[in-house]
């Protein structure tokens, strides 16, 4: 069977065009470059990371814990540019770790409920019928409680007596990995929503139909044929999941449950600065307006990736 | 003396669904040697597509249900296999393409992706091997620069080249029966005859035997040995295919032969049309089910629906009128 002999001798019709047709992901880019403030928001996230993990080459972590009571409390300076805290640590030093630990927690929480969301909704989505009532059921059921208790509850249980854990000679308190199931495990039910609803509609599609019919097994289908048609939407809430991610590390640890000291972190930062709210501004404001930055820019990237990404916007 | 192939026996399908039950297929048999083309013709929504999806499983269930019949593909029966062991069998032995080929490829996928899935599924290739394979088989299909556009998206390929993309996909693995569901029907006619004129030319090469489910009896006259005709999940008439130009048995193959658009006919007759619409699967027919459009209709019609009955060599229809007295030509 060679080409030549077998191949048909009728005219090609002419589907070479001049330029090369663009991909999802050029056509995407071409979009997301005209979203003005998603642009910002990416660039504002990248500094925000330099920050946080450049930073690190100007103070020691030694540096971010250590504290020298004979200056507490001073306002910003040339020695401490963002000031001191009430024990007289550096507070630049420790925005900069502590951010190191909120964009840990952000994306790796995010990282488990994406997982998690994926799976759930998978399933559900593909099987349908009874594993779809049971993995739906139990979704809505965690649902209906409140994210805030979940995170509560869950955080005093566990967070209690974690061991310390050390990662590339540095000591983390262990509460960080607990915070980041926490958030990762009470997270994933919308996400779950999201994919269940794609893959019911996906999977009645025709190419779906043609792959079953040349022999491809159920986990195939689910992974490499109905998931890469998933991407977008997945992509879009998960990186507007970062930001709530980031927020909920904040509000646990403001309320003491979340990392606990020395350990620092951008949240448990803001509890320390409860009782200076008029006397030592500096205190709140730094980690604050971090942590503002960081959920702004976040969304600003998730709603530009959202109108990028959806094949439904035809305007380039 | 031909192998047998395929023999299906009283195959029967049903869809319940929230209006009732939907009686699709309702016990054909028909039987495919080795190499032989036979094609399946009928109205929209008589069948066809369903008992051949039922044939390898994919009728979805629920609400489907294949509750009656053998298949015997070689020594085994289709229908008593495990989904493993049907996963074995699709795309290996039994390929199908279908109707419309702007959505059997999946739009994020490549070509390449796709076609060398199947290749590394069943003959476990791997990765070098397929691609070499499927740039081998794109150029078969027709497929100009094959190499080059294995990196392609499927949007990136006209209608009828994504059809050719198909049929190099169904191909892959060397099938001994292809099922083509209408696979010209979205296509306009200069890429239908070219389709046509592919699958014909590579079923001599491969020696495949090929189910073609389609309405267009023009395209029939020039591809098949057989002719079945189905009517509301029943088989309604069988026959050679010359056989049943010339010597139609069965009211209903009159009606579509009559309705063929005919370069000989004078421009000012209107096209005929067959009266009425096809009966409603939800209720279980009484009598044959073509008798309320029939213009043969005899009392026994209404009463009892005729069987499959032979009218002559390698020819049988479900007409108690062609059997008894035959019908006026």
């Amino acid at each position: 069977m060679t080409a030549h002999s077998t191949s048909l001798s009728v005219p090609q019709p002419a589907d070479d065009l001049a330029t090369e047709p663009l991909t999802l992901w050029q056509l995407g880019w071409l979009r997301f470059r005209r979203h003005k403030m998603a642009l910002f928001g990416g660039v504002l996230l990248i500094v925000l990371m330099i920050f946080s993990f450049g930073g690190a080459f100007l103070y020691t972590e030694k540096y971010a814990n250590f504290n020298d009571t004979s200056q507490r409390l001073e306002p910003p300076s040339s020695e401490h540019p963002f000031g001191t805290d009430s024990i007289g640590r550096d507070i630049l030093a420790r925005t900069i770790y502590g951010g190191q630990i909120s964009l840990f927690i952000g994306f790796v929480a995010v990282l488990i409920e994406t997982i998690l969301g994926i799976l759930v909704g998978a399933l559900a989505g593909y099987y349908g019928g009874l594993v779809d009532s049971i993995l739906m059921r139990f979704t809505e059921a965690l649902l209906i409680i409140p994210t805030i208790f979940w995170l509560l509850v869950l955080a005093k249980f566990y967070g209690g007596d974690v061991p310390e854990i050390h990662i590339a000679n540095r000591a983390f308190s262990g509460s960080v990995i607990v915070i980041v199931l926490i958030i990762g495990a009470t997270s994933w039910m919308y996400l779950a929503r999201i994919v269940r609803a794609e893959f019911l509609s996906l999977k009645e599609r025709e190419f779906i139909l043609a792959a079953h019919a040349t022999g491809t097994s159920n986990f195939e289908i689910i992974f490499y044929h109905i998931l890469p048609n998933t991407i977008a939407p997945i992509i879009v809430s998960s990186t507007l999941s970062v930001a709530n991610a980031i927020l909920a590390e904040a509000y646990i640890s403001f309320l003491g449950l979340g990392v606990q000291p020395p350990t620092a972190s951008w949240g448990n930062m803001l509890d320390n600065s409860v009782k200076y709210l008029d006397s030592a501004p500096w205190l709140w404001f730094f980690p604050g307006m971090l942590i503002l930055l960081t959920v702004l820019s976040i969304n600003f990237l998730g709603d530009g990736l959202r109108d990028a990404l959806d094949p439904r916007s035809r305007v380039i | 003396m031909v192998d047998s192939l395929l023999r299906v026996t009283d195959l029967k399908t049903r869809f319940h669904t929230p209006e009732g039950i939907v009686h699709a297929v309702n016990g054909i048999s028909f039987h495919l040697n080795e190499g032989e083309t036979v094609a399946v013709v009928g109205e929209s929504g008589c069948g066809k597509s369903v008992s051949m999806l039922s044939l390898l499983r994919l009728i979805p269930t629920p609400p489907g249900e294949i509750y009656s019949g053998t298949a015997i593909y070689r020594n085994d029966d289709l229908l008593k296999k495990s989904e493993q062991e049907m996963e074995d069998v699709r795309g290996r032995e039994i390929s199908m393409i279908f109707q419309d080929p702007m959505t059997s490829l999946n739009p994020v996928l490549t070509i390449g992706r796709q076609l060398t899935e199947s290749l590394r599924l069943h003959l476990g290739m791997t990765q070098e091997q397929a691609e070499q394979r499927a740039i081998s088989l794109l150029e078969q299909v027709g497929i100009p620069d094959p190499s080059r556009r294995l990196g392609d998206f499927p949007h990136q390929f006209s209608g009828g080249m994504r059809q050719r993309v198909m049929i190099a996909m169904a191909l892959s693995c060397a099938p001994s029966l292809l099922i083509a569901d209408e696979p010209t029907t979205a296509l306009d006619v200069t890429i239908q005859a070219q389709i046509v004129e592919l699958v014909a030319r590579l079923r001599e090469s491969l020696h495949m035997a090929i189910i073609w489910i389609t309405h267009d009896l023009g395209v029939v006259a020039g591809m098949a040995d057989r002719v079945i005709v189905m009517y509301a999940g029943y088989i309604v008439e069988e026959a050679d295919v010359d056989d049943l130009y010339d010597i139609p048995s069965h009211p209903y193959t009159l009606a579509l032969l009559a309705a063929l658009p005919r370069v000989d006919r004078r421009r000012d007759q209107r096209l005929k049309s067959i009266p009425g619409a096809p009966p409603n699967l939800l209720v279980e027919p009484h009598g044959c089910p073509f008798a309320p459009r029939c213009e043969f209709v005899i009392e026994q019609c209404l009463a009892e629906n005729p069987p499959l009955m032979s009218v002559g060599k390698n020819h049988a229809s479900a007409c108690w009128v062609a059997v008894k007295t035959g019908l006026p030509r």
